[in-house]
């Protein structure tokens, strides 16, 4: 499963990203294996994913979000903190 | 205190008698993009540096000096790098100049985001050079409800750490005064895995993360990533900022230049017209008379036409629109706007965060192509940079256009926008499928919406006017002036009239319109003032002012191109320029006579 395959608002932890410079820039940026992430968003036509990590938003190209591989985590349904976003998902 | 070399840089090493005097000491100032140290560097040296909420505004970097503890220091405003492992340009500049060596470094983390800060924190005390902390950012990251300890972070660290926000000022004393106390840390060069497991160690101890909820800002920031809502946001911000900057840029004229320029200017340039007689000298400062009197849009004279359209029509504009765009940069509105253009632009062989320079390029394509630098390699660059150039009409293109299509109607003048655009798309895209070499993707962090603080607002503004004053305004009346005296010489007549054939057929366009076309490509004021009076059809004032829209703003933006991509590319980028600019007149030229528009 990869970061476009998952829901928006699904949150999810990072199991590997791509080799090379574009690796690299991820790693840079802190979102690297075993980071927990939270999906916001994904442009149409292929544009970028929007992805909050430790409170912060980044945006990834379509292409590079198709190399990151994602588990997505079970959230309990009692959990005290549940983020979810304010907007509806279709807008 | 400016070096004496070459008065633009600060460094001090240019500065005669400074030399490598011992007593200076040399600090830098270094940490991840977009944490603030700019304005670190603003306060602690008294001068500017450009700062923004989007990571990369400082690219190349900017010196001063400041006094800490009786001493004078040597500053360096160290471009943001994530890491020292280079992965592009402003990295490499950072790893290089912390090479260089130091007697202090300044790091600056944003205390918001300290797991991902800590990878360069850590990298830059494993050099061994003496270090002081800057926990940036203190006020929001309790806002967000991130504790940190400092003592505890200080003894991870092994050197003293200051809780600091830059913007209002508050712990820059503190921060002086420690600069004395810098220590090498004991952390020694270690793996990439190994770093990361002392930085989760540390993060462990130092900071605890308490939940709090989503307030306005948050919802704005995930509104601003739907891909309705957000481009919907996107559409309102651009329209909004145009209507914003057109009522400044009307204020100005109206209430200010406008009426400076008649009261005092005119008064002065009668004299001079008086003093000079009929001279050369007269006819390139002054221009001809328009029925019998100075006509400010028409006579074409340097000290008339050339000075009234630089500072009476463009400045004010240029004033409006960078309030207008300081203040969507500070509240970081632009970086949002980066992912609703890449699936665009990522068609063209550059990213989304091209969007940022292609902005700027709307006030003055010099300070657009120099944006470039953000973008990761050289092909983008070029891309982005011949965009801005061909298909981004600067103010005084904006103003050309204007005062030449006004009187035909809002459609006409509405008709360049969508031709202009409709080129940039379809040249964008030409240049991607023929250009060789690789373009990266898109991976930034989107920061966080912050209400920009005034007097960085005004600071900013008053910046980026005093960088298109002193240098592309000198550049662009020097065009004027050259320009004048080869139209004195005759040259520009013979140019124009071995052309005109090339006009006739392919434009459509009088003989008479090659002379403003021509020389337009290195002043663009004159084309006003020489279209008006040839009465031409909207239909060819349309097809002229394309061409001359198309065709680089001024003589700045070829001097600006050739330093920033070199000769061979900025001649490349030249000839891909004149081919678009015929091959789209031509094209309109063909659909108006097909069409029978006149």
């Amino acid at each position: 499963m990869n970061l476009l395959d998952i829901k928006n608002n699904d949150r999810a932890v990072i199991k590997s990203i791509p080799e090379g410079e574009a690796g690299e820039r991820l790693e840079a940026l802190g979102l690297r294996t075993g980071k927990e992430i939270q999906k916001i968003s994904g442009m149409p036509f292929e544009g970028p994913i929007t992805l909050m990590l430790d409170g912060r938003h980044f945006a990834v190209a379509h292409g590079i979000a198709e190399q990151i591989e994602v588990e997505t985590v079970h959230e309990n349904e009692n959990a005290s903190i549940k983020k979810s976003s304010a907007w509806p998902k279709f807008i | 205190m400016r070096c004496g070399e070459c008065g633009r840089c600060f460094n001090i090493k240019h500065q005669p008698g400074n030399g490598e005097s011992p007593d200076i000491k040399r600090v830098l100032l270094m940490g991840n993009p977009n944490v603030g140290k700019s304005v670190f560097f603003s306060h602690l040296t008294g001068t500017q540096a450009l700062s923004s909420n989007y990571p990369g505004t400082t690219v190349g970097f900017t010196e001063g000096t400041m006094s800490y503890g009786g001493k004078y220091a040597h500053l360096i405003d160290v471009p943001g790098a994530y890491t020292l492992d280079p992965t592009n340009e402003a990295e490499e500049i950072a790893r290089r100049m912390l090479e260089d060596g130091a007697d202090i470094v300044i790091i600056v983390i944003d205390a918001t985001a300290l797991e991902r800060n800590l990878v360069m924190a850590l990298q830059v005390l494993e050099h061994g050079i003496p270090a002081v902390v800057a926990l940036n950012m203190v006020d929001e990251a309790r806002h967000r409800g991130i504790l940190i300890d400092i003592p505890q972070l200080e003894a991870a660290l092994g050197v003293p750490v200051v809780p600091t926000v830059a913007v209002t000022g508050q712990g820059l004393n503190s921060l002086t005064a420690k600069m004395s106390e810098a220590r090498v840390s004991n952390l020694k060069h270690m793996s990439k895995e190994k770093r990361w497991q002392v930085i989760g160690e540390i993060i462990a101890k130092v900071q605890i993360v308490t939940h709090r909820h989503h307030t306005m800002m948050d919802m704005l920031e995930d509104a601003s990533a739907r891909p309705v809502i957000g481009v919907i946001m996107g559409i309102i911000v651009l329209l909004l900022g145009f209507a914003v900057i057109r009522f400044i840029g009307e204020s100005i004229i109206s209430y200010i230049t406008d009426p400076v320029f008649e009261k005092l200017w005119i008064p002065v340039l009668d004299r001079l017209n008086a003093a000079l007689g009929d001279s050369h000298l007269r006819s390139i400062l002054i221009g001809q008379m328009v029925d019998g009197s100075i006509n400010l849009e028409q006579s074409l004279g340097v000290l008339s036409t050339g000075v009234y359209v630089e500072f009476g029509m463009v400045l004010p504009y240029i004033i409006a629109f960078y309030a207008g765009l300081s203040f969507l940069e500070d509240f970081g509105y632009l970086p949002r706007l980066a992912v609703i253009f890449d699936a665009l632009l990522h068609r063209f062989g550059i990213h989304g965060y091209a969007i940022i320079p292609t902005l700027l390029g709307f006030g003055c394509n010099v300070p657009g192509i120099l944006a470039t630098r953000v973008l990761e390699s050289d092909r983008e660059r070029f891309i982005a940079a011949t965009l801005i150039s061909v298909g981004i009409p600067c103010v005084s293109i904006q103003a050309m256009l204007s005062a030449t299509l006004g009187k035909f109607g809002l459609i006409y003048i509405g008709s360049v926008y969508v031709i202009m655009f409709v080129v940039w798309m379809i040249l964008g895209r030409i240049m991607h499928l023929t250009l060789s070499g690789f373009s990266p993707e898109l991976i930034v962090e989107i920061p966080p919406y912050r209400i920009p603080s005034f007097s960085a607002w005004r600071n900013k503004i008053w910046f980026r006017i005093k960088d298109f004053l002193c240098e592309a305004t000198p550049l662009v009346l020097l065009g004027i002036l050259l320009v004048n005296i080869l139209g004195n010489l005759g040259v520009m007549d013979w140019t124009a009239r071995m052309l005109s054939p090339l006009f006739e057929n392919m434009l459509g366009l009088p003989a008479a319109a090659a002379i403003p076309i021509v020389m337009g490509i290195f002043r663009k004021d004159i084309a006003m003032g020489l279209l008006i009076p040839l009465g031409l059809t909207a239909g060819q004032t349309l097809i002229a002012v394309v061409v001359l829209a198309m065709t680089f703003p001024c003589i700045a933006t070829f001097i600006i191109l050739w330093k920033e991509l070199g000769w061979k590319r900025m001649l490349l980028s030249s000839a891909i320029m004149l081919a678009a600019a015929l091959l789209t007149g031509s094209l309109l030229n063909m659909l108006f006579s097909i069409a029978h528009i006149k």
